[in-house]
């Protein structure tokens, strides 16, 4: 059991953070630049694990607390996803719901400890982060209940190794709802362009970013680790009911998982090249967007399945 | 006494109204469709000091000067801002620079922070010992729910420091107090004395993206009261060189803009872009600032048949690339979504507040210095005024597209055909006791560099106004009522310079 977590673990640090290592590059690329390296992610963690974190003398232990507590909690999620061939190591009925609310948890640290900081902007990120989260939590327990429908469990390792060849000729058009309901949740969670520009150094109108402002050294580190494995986490979840494909072969089990991840950075990348920034007032329009998808798409499942 | 663009007047010859005169003759001109471009104080020998007032006639061309005495003993005078909105900005620079009190001005602070130039107490006694802006207090709103923002005066990107303070009830502004100053560098005082050599070269620094704008202006007053005429090429060598740094702002905006709203792909094109044109300057130049181009008298850079052809080709190409590039970046909707109706200045209170340039233009303002008070080469070739009517960043973004495509459009028209002339012709001295005024359209808008000589062959007063000086309290108002997301991308479609305002 232990060493199937430490070997979960392990490739789930290894993974996280090529993928947003994808992503620049694709976004650098279509720019017309060469870019960082695929490792840039790396590099930067390797650096900021080197340096101490310094704090500012007006926080208190929740600022200190918060990195630890977002990266453990994201860390103990990603138990609960296979990663390719490899089985979730911790799973039973009802996981879904340790999963939505670790991440909630994972949220309302970042929140106490930006604004344990006194900052004016940090505050005002908070408030955004606390506010699109309520409308994206919502939709992702909808899908989950929809995909829990369809895999006739609610444990996320059935629901993700479900057969989904058969639900696409059963329900294509709610696996579709699904699917692009998924997508948007999977953009808003990992403040990617619409909802969020993870790019701008503008602290007004961030988001995510404002809030690891303060964070330096080994916080910071924990953080955008942190950011990377969530981003794994989603991804994991969507890869899979996107590309039903199972072989008999682990290796290529393996392969079409890797293919998928990568392909699904590399459309992230190509949406966040391809359109700007939703202003703020009108990203709610697009996450109640997401939800009324969600909503549909449990609907018709239910009536289907 | 009226004035041509470029021209000067005796000292002398400038009537000196009454106080009560000198408000009712400002009042009556701006009411009955003059401008107020600038209006500044100057210290007599008597000890006095002598406010200038000089009035823009756009349709005739023509600059009116008005001033008046305030006396030694009683150094104060009726505020005109409450009822002419333009003003403000200009009566705090004359109490802090000459501690000369406008009675009944309604947010007097200084604009930056250093003793005056009068050497007698300031208004502000503390002035110098405590330089912080933010020792000064701020307009605020009172209740629970509304909250401040305190942005710089340092700022996460590589920019100038300026310090904003927003109140903000939730997401809205409901005010934004701009509070700069920390850029002074005391350029008006450097640049009076007899050193017209060193006064060049600190005319191109005053504000580092004008380069070409501000030291055009200075050399134009110089030429003015020393009677000099400037050579044709040399005349069209300096539009040239003010028409490429247009352009490399204007487009350099457009990517930054891009980039605040989240659009990645034009901004890095735009950014490449902005090179280009700079690689222009450079070639002409050797500075891709354009510095240590403009002297008094003519320039210092001959531009040759085979540099202007080269010139030509390039621009065909870079137009063609502009095309291409703001089509992608005008033709995505969530990019249009993100540029109207944020930031809207309307016609009227653009009209109230003064503004000029771009940010005017896009107002539907027609004030264009190059149409209306067209010296040297521009008045023999019209630059299509470009406008918009919206005031919002897509207005400001429109207009700066249109006045690249024409800016390179006249380029190609004068490029090849440049006149055959020397390229710097020598410069007198300069004619004592006169007030000479230069206006340059700069890429920001109206530049106005006013020259008042002495008589030892230099000036004793010499007054710099930077179109920033009128535009930056229009994005405190373009600001209300906005969400503060928006402001960084409003800023942008501004684009005011710090240190052309601090001097």
């Amino acid at each position: 059991m232990i060493t199937t977590i430490l070997i979960h673990w392990l490739l789930t640090l290894l993974f996280a953070p090529f993928f947003i290592g994808v992503i620049t590059k694709v976004k650098a690329v279509i720019a017309g630049k060469i870019g960082p390296s695929l490792f840039q992610s790396y590099y930067d963690l390797a650096r900021l694990s080197q340096k101490r974190s310094v704090y500012s003398s007006g926080v208190t232990w929740v600022f200190r607390l918060a990195p630890m507590i977002v990266l453990a909690a994201v860390l103990m999620v990603s138990l609960m996803i296979p990663i390719g061939i490899f089985k979730a190591p911790v799973q039973f009925a009802g996981d879904i719901l340790v999963l939505v609310y670790l991440f909630a948890l994972v949220r309302f640290f970042m929140i106490a400890g930006s604004l344990d900081t006194g900052f004016s902007m940090e505050g005002m990120g908070a408030s955004r982060e606390a506010f699109f989260s309520c409308l994206t939590e919502v939709t992702l327990f909808m899908n989950l209940l929809a995909l829990g429908l369809l895999a006739h469990s609610i444990s996320l390792s059935e629901m993700i190794g479900a057969n989904y060849p058969v639900s696409w000729n059963l329900v294509g058009p709610s696996m579709l709802l699904i699917v692009a309901s998924l997508f948007i949740v999977l953009l808003a969670e990992n403040c990617r362009i619409p909802i969020d520009d993870p790019d701008t150094h503008l602290e007004l109108t961030m988001i995510h970013e404002v809030m690891l402002l303060e964070h330096s050294g080994v916080d910071l580190a924990f953080m955008m680790y942190a950011s990377a494995i969530k981003f794994l986490i989603f991804s994991s979840i969507l890869v899979p009911i996107i590309i039903p494909v199972k072989s008999l072969d682990p290796f290529i089990n393996l392969a079409i998982y890797l293919g998928g991840m990568t392909g699904l950075a590399v459309l992230v990348g190509c949406v966040e090249t391809s359109m700007a920034r939703l202003r703020l007032d009108r990203v709610r329009h697009l996450l109640l967007i997401s939800f009324a998808l969600a909503f549909f798409g449990l609907i018709v499942t239910w009536w289907r399945a | 006494m009226n004035l041509f663009n470029g021209g000067n007047i005796l000292l002398a010859d400038i009537p000196v109204l009454t106080m009560e005169e000198f408000r009712q003759e400002v009042l009556y001109y701006c009411h009955s469709g003059a401008r107020l471009q600038n209006l500044f104080a100057s210290p007599e020998n008597s000890g006095k000091v002598r406010l200038y007032a000089i009035l823009g006639f756009d349709e005739e061309a023509q600059i009116r000067v008005q001033s008046t005495l305030v006396s030694s003993d009683n150094l104060q005078y009726q505020s005109l801002t409450p009822v002419l909105l333009a003003a403000q900005n200009f009566e705090r620079e004359i109490a802090e620079q000459w501690a000369v009190v406008p009675l009944g001005h309604p947010w007097l602070k200084p604009l930056r922070y250093h003793s005056n130039y009068r050497g007698v107490e300031d208004l502000w006694a503390d002035i110098m010992t405590r330089p912080i802006p933010g020792a000064y207090p701020f307009y605020g709103v009172d209740s629970d729910e509304v909250h401040q923002v305190a942005v710089g005066p340092v700022h996460a990107g590589i920019i100038e420091p300026g310090h904003f303070r927003f109140q903000c009830h939730g997401e809205e502004i409901l005010h934004l107090e701009i509070q700069l100053g920390y850029q002074h560098r005391g350029i008006e005082p450097m640049l009076t004395g007899n050193d017209l050599k060193r006064s060049v070269l600190l005319s191109e620094s005053i504000a580092g993206d004008t380069s070409i704008g501000h030291s055009t202006a200075f050399c134009e007053v110089v030429e003015s009261l020393t009677g000099c005429v400037v050579p044709p090429r040399a005349q069209v060598i300096r539009a040239v060189a003010l028409e490429l740094e247009r352009l490399a702002n204007h487009v350099g905006d457009l990517g930054a803009m891009g980039m605040d709203a989240g659009f990645l792909p034009s901004s890095s094109y735009f950014g490449r872009m902005r090179g280009d044109y700079l690689n222009l300057l450079l070639a002409l130049t050797g500075n891709r600032f354009g510095k240590g181009l403009c002297r008094p008298g003519g320039v210092l850079f001959d531009l040759d048949q085979t540099m202007s052809d080269d010139f030509c080709n390039k621009l065909v190409i870079y137009k063609k690339e502009f095309e291409d590039v703001s089509e992608l970046l005008f033709s995505r909707p969530s990019v249009l979504a993100r540029f109207e109706n944020i930031g809207v200045i309307s016609p009227m209170i653009a009209k109230q507040l003064g503004l000029v340039g771009p940010v005017a233009r896009a107002s539907q303002q027609e004030r264009d210095v190059r149409i209306e008070y067209s010296s040297g080469i521009w008045q023999f070739n019209h630059v299509p005024i470009s406008l918009s009517a919206t005031g919002d960043v897509y207005a400001r973004a429109l207009v700066r597209r249109q006045e690249v495509l024409r800016s390179l459009d006249f380029l190609l028209k004068i490029l090849p055909t440049l006149p055959k002339s020397s390229i710097s012709s020598p410069v007198g001295t300069i004619k004592p006791n006169a007030f000479a005024v230069s206006l340059v359209e700069g890429w920001r808008g109206e530049i106005m560099h006013v020259g008042i000589s002495n008589d030892q062959g230099g000036f004793s007063r010499y007054k710099v106004k930077d179109p920033s000086f009128h535009n930056w309290f229009g994005l405190s108002v373009a600001m209300r009522g906005q969400q503060i997301s928006d402001f960084p991308l409003c800023n942008k479609s501004f684009n005011l310079s710090y240190c052309g305002h601090d001097l």
